[in-house]
Formats: structure tokens, C-alpha cells, sequence
């Protein structure tokens, strides 16, 4: 693995009711969301990389070192390039958003003018609040404004600690759009804590695992949602994130016809253009395995594919079923009696009925 | 008012001016300390610094009118250095009314320091302010409602001062005698009348003390919420 473009973190810090053990080499581009429940060292591990803790390792950014105890390095936070939001948005009350904005910028920069800022400011929509006071801002505004703040210093990386987390649902569409246009314009790895599967399947390019200080796994998205351990992690939410293309609309039925691979699934409408990417996620709930294609059936979406998997599931009656149909593969949830009914195993040949289709946009 | 009363007004405002801005500049790092280390001294300094606010000012003023006299070490260093003795001086004064005076000014600070929390000063870190440019940019704008209650306090409680004052400074009067003494004199001379008039002013000073402060801590709340 090459040290350069990688971002590596091999740290060991003992917590309370579990160490936070991990070693991990990542890639230095993209979002790596950091899944796990509340309490597994999710932010511990964020707080460790910026220095905000210290625990015992190496810390090492695309060659740069920031931590190493053998070589008795540690770089204290302001020495180092990142970029934090915390969960909290955490603004200075004292000063307003522009404010707020040109102290990180003044501090990497004297000579930089208030116009450093216009980029940033555009990329988060934020031009309209520079002259307000924070205590007028709301939930998603301080958000955005935070996201807004931790770029200005033209970072190496961005840590995100469960961003959302303290903002209401209603509020949270004021982020997490613009989260995702950080992903497609940002040249910068991010590293982005959550325990929300919404936020994991919209963002994520590349999945840890973490439960109780330790990685469970750490993958691609594609690989990591097929995976057992993440499968297990979402418990009733357990299924598949695909990427996919928008080939066509049938806007006499409402609907849209993504290509997935080879595959072309339908979808409700949802005002995307055709030729447009985008994300959707196929719970393992929502799938039934039939022996034949049936013609005669409401679902619409249905798959040839061969059993590759069968794992236990969160209810003992349960399985989760891993069918490979060409270039994907989707998990189906289905009961131990069925498969023994049908004599289903792995090698099996089925048709996957896909019983809805949620579109992330 | 009778002109003799004026001396010991201008002392006793000179000498709160001079003892609660000195007093700022000690209690502020003083405060930071204490709301920010671990360190197994810091019990033992809280209560040191807290202790003039239980004592008897006789017994503070007693104490350190032995360490200015000509036996004490500070009398003695002071006198090796030429300056001569600091007892029933305005310096002295200035010293009694600053350890007296100490609690008042540390408490609110520290307290603004504690409610502040960690979170400001790691994100000025996040965007590279060094530990020093982040308090003086940060951690002290912040507190600046804590601040500005134990200037006026430290300010107030020096104005209202006068065991430590007696003890130190001895009452001389147009040298170390300020409006509380002065009222004492007035009082054991049976002037009741000039008495009178001090005390009525000590008694409206003190009110718009407190009512500046009732002003300043619906503000600061303002900026916290």
C-alpha cells in the first residue's frame, strides 16, 4: 500500500468500558463514513486524528506525519491541516458569519481578504447570512455555516462528527443536500462519523465499521453494504445501496427507469433528470425469492440471479439471502421455513422480486 | 459637603481604580488555571485564593501589616531595595485591598472560564489559533461578562472596605484615610451629621453597583442563550 495517498491511522486508546484499538489505512479521497452505534469510539477516533486527544500510535496524512510515538512526533491541533464541524455547530457567539469565516482564514493567511471567501461561501449558500448574528441563525444554518468555517482554512482532510446529529429531521434537508454537493466538488478525503444509515447510504465511498473501539470491517461501499457485518450492524435496515443512471421517464405512470449495472430497475418519479446519476437502496425487506418469473404479479422489478449467501439474521426465524444477479448483488430477507420449502441453497438459481425502490437522491 | 471629606473620597476612588485594575491582570491567569488544570495543587489554591472571603479583615490586615512592617520579609525587601516601608502607605493600601479583594475577582472569571467549556478553544485550534492567540481571541471575549462583574465588584467590595484599610494604613487622614475610616473618625468625634453624608453616598454608590451588575448579567446571558 502506498504511503503517500493514503491516510493512515494505527492508534490505541484506552476508554472507559472498552480500548478504542484500530488500524487503518484509507483512501485519501473521497467520504469514509465512520458507521457504528452510539458509544463504539466513533468520535474518540475522529478526536484522536485532529489531536483533540491523545492516544497511543501514528497518525499519517498523505506522507505527512501528524502523530507517531515512536518517533516522539505529536503535532498539536492548530499545527495540523484539517478542517472539524462538530456535532454541535460550536460558533463563536462573540463574533457574527463572517466573522466566524475569516478567523480560520486570517490565521493560515494575513494577507487574505474577505473575497477568499466567495468560493466556500457559494458552495454552502451561505452568502445571505454573512452580517447575522449566530444567536439568529437556525439548526442547519449554524451547520452550514460550521462545514463553511472548516474549509476557509483550505484543510488536508475533513473530519465531520455526526454533523446532523443535533439538528431536528424537519432541518436536516437544510445540510445534507450540500453535504452532497461538498462530495462531488471536494478534493479532499472526508471523514464522516454517523450512526444514521440515511446519512451512510448518501454519502459514503468507503465504509469502517466500528464496534466497541475495534473495525468490524472496512470497505467500499459497494462491498461493505453486501457484507455480513454491515448487514448485522443495520439490523431491520439491512439491504443494498446501488449506483445507478437515469435512462428514461414514463411520466404517464410517474415513473422513472434507472439502469443498475445491467440491470434496469423502475422507480417512482422523482423529477431527476434522465442521464442524471444517482443512488438507491433496495431494503432486504422489501425483496421475495420466486423459483420462476411470474408475469402474473403486481411487482414490477424482478431479477434473475444465483444464491451466493445465507446468513443469519437479527430474528432467529429470518435470513438474510444473498442472490448475485450478473454485476450486483442484492440481500432478500426471508424466512428459514421458506428456504427449506422451496429447497433453496446456496448455487440455487431464483428471480428476486424487487418490491420497492428507494431512490436517494 | 464638607471639604474635609473630599480627600478621602478621591483616595478611596483612587485606590479601588488601582487595586481592581491590578486585580484583573492577576485574577485572569489566576482563573484560567483554575478552571483549566488537573493538577493536584489546585484544591489547595481555590481555597487560598478563597480564604479572605471567611477571614476577618482585622486578621488579613494583621498579617500583612507584619509582612510590610520592618520585620516581615516583604518590609524587608522593600527596605533592601530602598524603597522604604510599605506600611500606612497608599501602596500598602493597595496591597491589603488587592488580597482582600482577591475571591471577588477570580470567582466570576473562573466561573465564565467553566461555564465556556473545552468546545471554543479546540475550535480555534480546528482553525489554527495557537493556545495564546486562542485565549486572548477566543476565551476572553467570551468571558468578557465575567470580567467586566469582578472589575465592578472587586471595584465596589475595595470601595467598601475597612478593617484591612485601618489596619494597613492607620486612618492618616489626606494619606491613607478613605470614606469607611472616615465615617469611624466622624462616628467616635460624635459628628453625626458629616457621618451622615458619607454614609448616605456609600449607601447609593453600593446601589448602583449592584443594579449595574443585575444590567450586566441579563447581557450576558443574552450573549450565552
Amino acid at each position: 500500500m502506498s504511503t503517500s495517498a493514503t491516510l493512515s491511522i494505527c492508534l490505541s486508546l484506552p476508554r472507559a468500558d472498552f480500548t478504542l484499538d484500530v488500524d487503518l489505512h484509507l483512501p485519501a479521497q473521497g467520504v469514509t463514513v465512520i458507521f457504528g452505534p452510539s458509544g463504539s469510539g466513533k468520535t474518540s477516533l475522529l478526536r484522536c486524528v485532529a489531536g483533540l486527544e491523545r492516544a497511543f500510535g501514528s497518525v499519517v496524512l498523505a506522507g505527512a506525519v501528524w502523530q507517531d510515538n515512536a518517533r516522539d512526533i505529536f503535532k498539536p491541533t492548530w499545527q495540523r491541516e484539517i478542517g472539524y464541524v462538530f456535532q454541535e455547530a460550536s460558533l463563536f457567539e462573540h463574533l457574527n458569519v463572517e466573522r466566524n469565516l475569516t478567523f480560520g482564514l486570517q490565521r493560515v493567511d494575513r494577507n487574505a481578504t474577505a473575497q477568499a471567501l466567495a468560493p466556500i461561501v457559494e458552495l454552502l449558500g451561505i452568502s445571505h447570512l454573512l452580517t447575522r448574528r449566530i444567536a439568529s441563525l437556525s439548526g442547519g444554518e449554524r451547520q452550514r455555516v460550521a462545514i463553511a468555517r472548516a474549509l476557509v482554512t483550505r484543510p488536508k482532510i475533513l473530519l465531520l462528527d455526526e454533523p446532523l446529529a443535533s439538528i431536528d429531521l424537519a432541518r436536516r434537508s437544510e445540510v445534507l443536500p450540500w453535504l452532497e454537493r461538498l462530495h462531488e466538488d471536494l478534493r479532499i478525503p472526508v471523514l464522516y462519523v454517523t450512526h444514521s444509515v440515511d446519512e451512510l447510504a448518501r454519502l459514503a465511498d468507503h465504509v469502517v465499521l466500528l464496534e466497541k473501539g475495534r473495525v468490524v470491517s472496512s470497505a467500499s461501499l459497494s462491498d461493505a453494504v453486501a457484507s455480513r457485518q454491515l448487514a448485522s450492524a443495520l439490523g431491520e435496515e439491512a439491504g443494498v445501496i446501488l449506483d445507478g443512471k437515469v435512462v428514461a421517464c414514463d411520466t404517464l405512470q410517474n415513473l422513472t427507469q434507472i439502469r443498475v449495472g445491467s440491470h434496469h430497475l423502475w422507480a417512482p418519479d422523482s423529477g431527476i433528470a434522465i442521464g442524471n446519476s444517482i443512488r438507491l437502496r433496495i431494503l432486504a425487506r422489501d425483496v421475495s425469492l420466486t423459483l420462476s418469473s411470474h408475469d402474473d404479479t403486481t411487482i414490477q422489478n424482478r431479477l434473475a440471479g444465483v444464491i451466493v449467501s445465507i446468513e443469519p439474521d437479527v430474528h432467529p426465524a429470518q435470513t438474510l439471502v444473498g442472490v448475485r444477479c450478473d454485476d450486483l448483488v442484492i440481500l432478500c430477507r426471508v424466512t428459514r421455513r421458506a428456504l427449506t420449502g422451496l429447497k433453496l441453497d446456496v448455487g440455487a438459481s431464483v428471480w428476486c422480486q424487487v418490491k420497492s425502490v428507494a431512490l436517494i437522491v | 459637603m464638607h471639604p474635609d471629606a473630599w480627600p478621602a473620597i478621591l483616595l478611596t476612588l483612587q485606590l479601588a481604580t488601582v487595586s481592581s485594575l491590578i486585580l484583573l491582570l492577576i485574577a485572569t491567569p489566576l482563573a484560567w488555571w483554575l478552571s483549566q488544570t488537573r493538577s493536584q495543587w489546585r484544591g489547595t489554591v481555590s481555597a487560598l485564593v478563597t480564604l479572605p472571603l471567611v477571614l476577618p479583615p482585622t486578621v488579613l490586615g494583621f498579617y500583612i501589616l507584619l509582612l510590610l512592617g520592618p520585620n516581615g520579609w516583604i518590609g524587608q525587601i522593600t527596605e533592601t531595595l530602598g524603597l522604604g516601608l510599605l506600611s500606612f502607605s497608599f501602596t500598602g493600601l493597595v496591597i491589603g485591598s488587592i488580597v482582600f479583594s482577591l475571591p471577588f475577582a477570580v470567582q466570576p472569571i473562573q466561573y465564565a472560564f467553566e461555564t465556556m467549556g473545552r468546545r471554543p478553544m479546540e475550535v480555534a485550534a480546528t482553525l489554527r489559533a495557537s493556545p495564546l492567540d486562542a485565549f486572548f481571541s477566543v476565551a476572553l471575549p467570551l468571558a468578557k461578562p465575567g470580567l467586566l462583574t469582578a472589575l465592578l465588584l472587586s471595584f465596589a467590595h475595595t470601595v467598601g472596605e475597612f478593617g484591612v484599610v485601618l489596619m494597613i494604613g492607620g486612618n492618616i487622614p489626606g494619606k491613607t484615610q478613605v470614606v469607611s475610616t472616615q465615617i469611624y473618625s466622624h462616628v467616635e468625634a460624635m459628628e453625626y451629621a458629616r457621618a451622615h453624608a458619607l454614609a448616605a453616598i456609600m449607601v447609593l454608590f453600593s446601589f448602583l453597583v449592584l443594579l449595574g451588575l443585575s444590567r450586566l448579567r441579563r447581557n450576558g446571558e443574552r450573549v450565552v442563550s
